[in-house]
């Protein structure tokens, strides 16, 4: 039984969820091997191989499989699939859009979003926006699974000592072309990585208050920026910001919920961080009910407050 | 160009569902069902593209129980053209449901199928990319953009760090995301329009589809309560508290 982890990484490394796949993927019991599929890789390779508990790493270095292309990808993880049990990557946008891909191909149920794993065909997912949890049994002879990355501590960065290996990438017919990306830029953290979240909802109002009153704190404490759906859909901040079911799963030490009311959408997203805050002048908004620390407070005082008791 | 949209009949969103005493499921005895909400953006956008003169045919398709009659007649009723449901009593996975929607899309020459990205009852996010794998066509998920030209579909992406384009060669599958639109509500005159529009029942043996789960539920639970803690009076108090309670700052 040997597993294969597709990794996901940018310019900047390895992306922590990557190696909360890693972690999913050693719980397994058997072998792990990582995937590094892309354009150019660079120093990647080495840096996987120092993955701890990873004993091989693939590398697919080829023009078509920049940008994380779902087309080409799952057609060399078909390639790739007779010499592996269980093929699995986080449940990234890119996770999302290649592994379920892969799995057709292969006629296998992909199981998407795994919070746990029970055994080698036996895996627990959250369903109906995590208000329940399903424990399933897949009798596919192959598994291909999305790891929730917010439920596994990631395998530590260093301590491997892998063999790095290059793979053939088959030709495929190009039918998909990447145009361009709009990525926001920041300093601060990436949500899915960072200790703390600030996150801001409806009641911020606009988007220069996020910039005004949330970020400041957010600079304090190193934090990442976060919002409620509702605060992306009025277009206070763009949408990569999104925590909840159908945005980012995050599971930081500590989450400060901002004018946010609690939607079970947006509770899906972050109910598993370790201490929750909730500011809201609303007493009987929903947030209250799973935050650790509650201030029923406006938030147009409360924030300039918070940032100078920093 | 036809256009296939899928629908689903799934808890309504609104409903706070409750596990099984016997750990079998949720709840769906007597509880409101709906369309999935991101299918109905994926109907809007097939209505929009029939409006611009882009598509001349919108097919909605669902899979499962009879009553789903009900979530095409929605799909009717917002305007597309006529329906057709593949009936089964089995809780037919993405992987089928997916064999089911080609074997339709091939059947009706679609050159476009636009789905929800997931449904919010089991939540797999699956279903268009694994139809786009067995046609062999490409995909454009999570979509907040499409626009059709050319023989392409541009398709803007909602991704981790912001937003992508990506240019698919037609026949292509997209997956609707939250901001590709806001679906309008259907009116009194087009729903009663609705009633009259066709809809064929198929069976999955119909179109040669096996729809046996792959996936065994074992048991479905409630997951880990989460307590609600204590009100702080003041700013002062919670930073007190973050710094030597929780001490996480």
């Amino acid at each position: 039984m040997t597993s294969l982890v597709v990794l996901d990484f940018d310019a900047t490394g390895i992306k922590q969820p990557a190696r909360s796949a890693v972690a999913a993927a050693a719980k397994l019991g058997g072998e792990v091997h990582v995937l590094v599929a892309g354009a150019n890789v660079g120093d990647t390779p080495a840096a996987a191989a120092k993955i701890a508990g990873v004993s091989k790493v693939l590398v697919a270095d080829d023009a078509s499989l920049t940008h994380e292309l779902a087309e080409p990808t799952a057609a060399l993880l078909v390639a790739l699939a007779p010499n592996y049990s269980h093929i699995l990557q986080a449940a990234t946008a890119a996770g999302k859009n290649t592994l379920p891909r892969a799995a057709a191909l292969l006629d296998v149920q992909v199981i998407s979003d795994i919070s746990g794993v029970v055994d080698a065909d036996t895996f627990v997912r959250p369903i109906y926006a995590g208000n329940a949890l399903a424990t399933v049994k897949s009798s596919d002879a192959k598994k291909v699974l999305t790891v929730r990355a917010a439920s596994f501590d990631p395998a530590a960065a260093e301590g491997g000592n892998a063999a790095i290996e290059t793979v053939t990438v088959p030709g495929t017919e190009q039918k998909s072309k990447y145009i361009g990306s709009e990525l926001s830029k920041s300093e601060r953290p990436e949500l899915t990585a960072a200790k703390i979240i600030v996150s801001g909802g409806r009641g911020m109002q606009n988007g220069e208050n996020f910039t005004k009153l949330i970020e400041p704190i957010a600079d304090k404490l190193g934090a990442a920026v976060g919002a409620s759906r509702a605060a992306v859909d009025a277009g206070y901040v763009p949408n990569d910001y999104q925590v909840g079911q159908t945005g980012k799963i995050v599971a930081p030490q500590l989450y400060i919920a901002v004018g946010i009311s609690g939607a079970i959408q947006h509770l899906a997203g972050m109910k598993d961080s370790k201490v929750i805050v909730a500011i809201n002048k609303d007493e009987d908004a929903p947030i209250f009910q799973i935050a650790d620390y509650g201030l029923v407070a406006d938030l147009f005082t409360a924030l300039p407050e918070l940032e100078k008791a920093l | 160009m036809k256009v296939v949209i899928a629908v689903k009949r799934v808890v309504d969103y609104n409903v706070k569902v409750r596990v099984k005493s016997d750990k079998s499921g949720v709840e769906t005895a007597g509880v409101k069902m709906s369309m999935n909400p991101f299918d109905e953006i994926a109907v809007e956008e097939a209505v929009r593209l029939k409006e611009k003169g882009i598509a001349t045919e919108i097919v909605a398709v669902s899979v499962g129980v009879n009553q789903a009659q009900e979530t095409i007649r929605t799909a009717l009723a917002m305007g597309a053209d006529r329906g057709v449901l593949v009936e089964t009593d089995v809780a037919v996975e993405p992987l089928a449901v997916a064999k089911l929607l080609k074997a339709i899309a091939e059947k009706e020459g679609a050159e476009l199928i636009v789905l929800g990205k997931q449904a919010i009852d089991d939540d797999f996010n699956a279903t268009g990319q694994a139809l786009a794998a067995l046609l062999g066509w490409p995909q454009g998920t999570f979509a907040s953009k499409v626009e059709i030209g050319g023989g392409n579909a541009t398709v803007t992406r909602e991704v981790d760090g912001g937003l992508e384009t990506v240019e698919l060669k037609l026949p292509a599958v997209v997956t609707a995301d939250l901001r590709l639109n806001e679906p309008r509500y259907a009116s009194l005159p087009n729903i009663m329009k609705a009633r009259k529009k066709p809809i064929d029942i198929l069976k999955p043996d119909d179109l040669g589809v096996d729809v046996t789960p792959r996936l065994t539920v074992v048991s479905v639970s409630e997951p880990p309560a989460r307590k609600a803690g204590i009100k702080v009076p003041d700013v002062a108090t919670l930073v007190e508290k973050l710094r030597n309670e929780a001490k996480v700052i």
